[in-house]
């Protein structure tokens, strides 16, 4: 642990975590309301993406800096209003930059709030962890959620207006698959990428198994 | 920003000195926030304002082709009065008006419950011919592909186009009512085009333009002379 190499190992390995083996959406089905909710087109699902993980990032930063001087007994109280305060910066933020976005991400930006996400990592990670290692965790867990919400934004955009990112793919005979934009249309796509993150996990164990036997004989 | 929180008491056992610690630590936080907040909205509320009121620029421009200007106007007594420009986000009709200062018409808000949430629309009706001109959604949450092609579909639209909302001699109702006819059908002048698969979005279009010409066409019909006066 001591030694430089395994330390920047061990960095490298927060970071990630939240990439791929501990994904907020893929694995630990964290923050779903956003997720089902906003991710109907690329954009929405980026800013979603952007604006959660900004509000992560500077929670758990906030909540490691304060960590040693905040009681046990008031401590979830005082993440909340930290989390609310960022929160409530980014709303501003986002009316001044547009009101188009504002409008699409509704009421999901106050609800960013009751992410169980961030409440979860600076509950469970930043309140006992050094502020290196959380500020890692967090742009591990942020880049993580982003990346599966754009993951739904895709397939639910490419599908069902035929468009990505607002460009015309596929010309004007396209007939959109409209239920991808609506509700059910989340839950389908979600679906189909938890199969797939599933079906990748088992044959990596699989492997590693083989590896493994293969190793002692 | 959390400098304010004190450090915990050296001995911590003292009940009274804990609960000043808690006090202090959930007031030093609540406080700092709030200076955060308050910035933050201080150094972004003039933007948002601005982008508020290009927003009701542009869709006012949208249903008055050919406007270059526009004044806010809201009911008084029997007539209308000019509203000042910096309290303009509410008033309910602005009146276009083209480079020479010629009424081209006035865009009058209307809102009327659709199938999920409430529509909310802007449309350019002109006085004189007593028609409307343009329709514009502004808000509204239909089923993307059916109840939202109120909002984009371009045949529906042009259908409104042009439509007759002229008030029959008593001048306390319409002459002829909108409605809607089946997708496609032919269709009188005061008839607009329907959506199949969407009937109550298009039903709320129609309670738009009924309510409001109900409510204002009258009064604006009247007020002609405070309306072309006002030509900046």
């Amino acid at each position: 642990m001591s030694a430089p190499a395994s330390e920047t190992a061990q960095s490298m390995d927060t970071f990630l975590k939240g990439l791929w083996r501990q994904n907020p959406v893929f694995i630990f089905l964290l923050g779903m309301c956003p997720v089902l909710a906003v991710t109907n087109t690329v954009i929405n699902s980026l800013a979603m993406g952007v604006a959660t993980t900004f509000v992560l990032f500077m929670s758990t930063f906030i909540v490691s800096c304060i960590r040693k001087i905040v009681p046990k007994e008031v401590r979830i109280p005082t993440f909340i209003v930290i989390i609310a305060t960022f929160v409530t910066m980014v709303e501003y933020v986002i009316q001044a930059v547009s009101l188009e976005l504002y409008d699409n991400l509704g009421a999901f930006i106050a609800l960013i709030v009751v992410n169980c996400l961030i409440m979860g990592r600076a509950e469970a990670f930043a309140s006992k962890n050094s502020l290196g290692r959380t500020m890692l965790d967090a742009l591990g867990m942020g880049v993580g959620f982003t990346f599966a919400l754009l993951c739904l934004g895709v397939v639910r955009e490419i599908l069902g207006s035929g468009t990505f990112m607002g460009i015309d793919l596929f010309g004007e005979h396209f007939q959109p698959w409209a239920i991808m934009v609506l509700p059910p249309g989340a839950f389908l796509v979600l679906a189909g990428w938890l199969i797939v993150f599933a079906w990748w996990a088992e044959r990596q164990q699989r492997r590693k198994l083989a590896a493994e036997e293969e190793a002692v004989t | 920003m959390n400098d304010t929180a004190p450090q915990p008491p050296a001995g911590g056992e003292n009940p009274f000195l804990k609960s000043v610690h808690m006090m202090a630590t959930l007031g030093g936080v609540a406080l700092a926030a709030g200076v955060l907040m308050v910035t933050v909205y201080e150094s972004t509320a003039p933007r948002i304002a601005a982008n508020r009121a290009e927003r009701l620029r542009q869709a006012i421009f949208e249903v008055l082709p050919g406007a270059e200007d526009r004044v806010a106007f809201a009911p008084a007594n029997e007539g209308i009065e000019r509203v000042p420009e910096e309290d303009e986000q509410n008033a309910p009709y602005f009146a276009g008006y083209d480079e020479d200062g010629n009424l081209i018409g006035v865009a009058v808000r209307g809102s009327a419950q659709g199938y999920q949430d409430m529509i909310r629309a802007l449309f350019g009706y002109d006085p004189v011919e007593e028609r409307i001109i343009r329709f514009n959604v502004l808000e509204n949450q239909e089923t993307p592909g059916l109840g939202d092609r109120i909002a984009w579909d371009s045949n529906f639209l042009e259908s409104i186009e042009g439509l007759d909302v002229s008030l029959e001699p008593s001048e306390e109702t319409l002459r002829n009512p909108v409605t809607h006819v089946q997708e496609g059908a032919p269709r009188e002048d005061w008839q607009i085009d329907g959506i199949s698969g969407a009937t109550i979005s298009v039903e709320a279009v129609v309670a738009v333009i009924n309510r409001s010409m109900e409510q204002h066409a009258r009064r604006l019909k009247n007020s002609l002379d405070t309306l072309e006066e006002a030509a900046p």
